[in-house]
């Protein structure tokens, strides 16, 4: 049993080619094939409460002044399926199977309307969150990950994946600091218990261990989200920077003569 | 990989299944036999396809903006699938009831890749499924179909005729534009899954008589009861 204060670890650093990128991962969308779009995909993933969104939106306002267009996406916000997760998510009646079927719908429907046509025109798009969480959360409760991976197969293999990573105990003083513990982020659907904080410590730590065993298959690009959201961003920034510079110089804006 | 679908299950029920395009008749059929066999004394569950309260509202609003995509289309009935298969269909097999599933996996796997879905991933898409104790499969020649459909003046679905691939804007040269195609995936299935052909051209007895010998083999019923009396059945007539 490994101390769950510890954050986990990871090989180092983040594999940073991956020739899958911009690829489907595994049997495609025969009607859509990806021909070299100009656009690129970048993931943040993390769990419940890491920062991802806080680092997504000063991404986004940097690549922005940087010249670059960006569009955003996240997890469960497709027209067609939001409603549909709201009630399933409050009604309760939700097997981890209809639960893993309706995320995989709903990120069809935004791959299909909102990512794929976005690389194509050339956009950077950010993800918040992506297949990983699914497959984390499935993973715990129990899912056959080989199944999981098949049904994912038609999700396209991002250009980087950026994962927040934190440790527990770092995780839980930061979600008591904001907004509190939710029914969902503490797993109670899995019954670990009446106790919320039990319940939400249990859950966390099976996540984070979830993550962490994708990080090699996936090509995480691992950053340590226990430092301060400054030292986090000019991280990203670093890596981001990189990767798309060379590909695509932007042309310095003169702006004196 | 799961391999449910390959492999028998070891529910103390039985699972029959009735597959084949609209205008097939299987429906008849599955009522027909639904009324012999729980005459025969058994306890029967019957279930439809894409009929779960869950997904109806998500169909409904992607039929009506025609928003569904081919990929959205097929998980959206997988996700009404793996509700039904969870709620509606193990419960009864693991309490020893027969049920009976007016269309099952085979649909998908024939209306997806007429869609341009990957073959391949549908069947791995419902790998989760519990193998039918016997499938039948009501092959019927398209002019045919159309004509039953036509005869009852029933008014083509927009998703059922295939009318989201803009082959025709016409609905009746749609429907048999797509089911055409979905026919010749259901040929392949019958060989890959072992489904047992009933020519669903023949009369509704005939039909069920076969019907009922094939489930005979799977449950337990008085062999004298096999044979249909016609008259128990002509008021069903759909034609």
């Amino acid at each position: 049993m490994t101390s769950p204060s510890d954050v986990p670890e990871f090989n180092e650093p983040g594999s940073p080619s991956d020739d899958q990128a911009g690829q489907y991962y595994g049997r495609t969308i025969p009607y859509l094939p990806l021909d070299g779009y100009p656009g690129k995909l970048i993931a943040i993933e993390g769990t419940d409460g890491v920062g991802r969104s806080t680092q997504m939106q000063l991404l986004k306002e940097w690549l922005e002044v940087k010249g670059y267009g960006v569009v955003e996406t996240g997890w469960t916000r497709s027209p067609l399926m939001q409603p549909t997760i709201e009630i399933a998510k409050s009604s309760n009646t939700l097997n981890k199977l209809t639960f893993v079927l309706l995320y995989a719908t709903d990120f069809a429907d935004r791959l299909e309307k909102e990512i794929i046509p976005a690389l194509k025109a050339g956009f950077v798009v950010l993800s918040d969150r992506y297949i990983f969480t699914a497959l984390a959360r499935a993973g715990v409760r129990g899912v056959d990950r080989q199944w999981l991976r098949n049904l994912y197969g038609f999700a396209i293999a991002p250009h980087m994946v950026f994962y927040l990573n934190i440790d527990v105990k770092t995780l839980i003083g930061r979600i008591l600091a904001s907004r509190g513990m939710d029914f969902w982020e503490s797993g109670m659907d899995l019954k670990h218990g009446d106790d919320i904080y039990d319940s939400f410590r249990t859950y966390q730590i099976k996540l984070l261990k979830e993550y962490a065993s994708m990080a090699d298959e996936f090509h995480f690009r691992v950053v340590d989200a226990r430092r301060t959201v400054d030292r986090i961003q000019e991280e990203l920034r670093r890596q981001v920077g990189a990767f798309l510079e060379p590909a695509d110089k932007l042309p310095e804006p003169v702006l004196t003569r | 990989m799961l391999n449910n679908l390959t492999q028998p299950h070891d529910y103390p029920g039985k699972l029959f299944v009735v597959e084949g395009i609209d205008g097939s008749g299987k429906t008849t059929q599955l009522g027909l036999l639904a009324k012999w066999l729980a005459a025969e004394g058994h306890r029967v569950f019957v279930t439809e396809w894409n009929s779960s309260a869950l997904v109806k509202a998500a169909t409904k609003t992607g039929k009506k903006k025609n928003a569904l995509t081919p990929m959205t289309f097929s998980l959206l009935h997988a996700t009404d699938f793996a509700d039904r298969l969870l709620y509606k269909i193990i419960p009864p097999l693991k309490a020893g009831m027969i049920v009976l599933a007016d269309r099952y996996a085979y649909t998908a796997f024939a209306r997806d890749a007429t869609r341009g879905v990957d073959r391949q991933w549908v069947r791995e898409l419902y790998s989760f499924a519990v193998r039918p104790d016997l499938s039948l499969y009501f092959r019927v020649p398209i002019d045919v179909s159309v004509d039953r459909l036509m005869a009852r003046r029933i008014k083509l679905k927009f998703y059922e005729a295939g009318m989201d691939m803009a082959w025709s804007s016409n609905p009746v040269e749609s429907f048999r534009l797509f089911q055409g195609k979905v026919l010749d995936e259901y040929d392949q299935i019958v060989r890959e899954f072992g489904l047992e052909v009933v020519d669903a051209g023949g009369s509704i007895t005939e039909q069920q008589r076969l019907v009922r010998t094939l489930v005979s083999q799977s449950v337990r019923v008085q062999a004298s009861h096999v044979d249909v009396a016609a008259e128990e059945i002509t008021h069903d007539e759909p034609v």
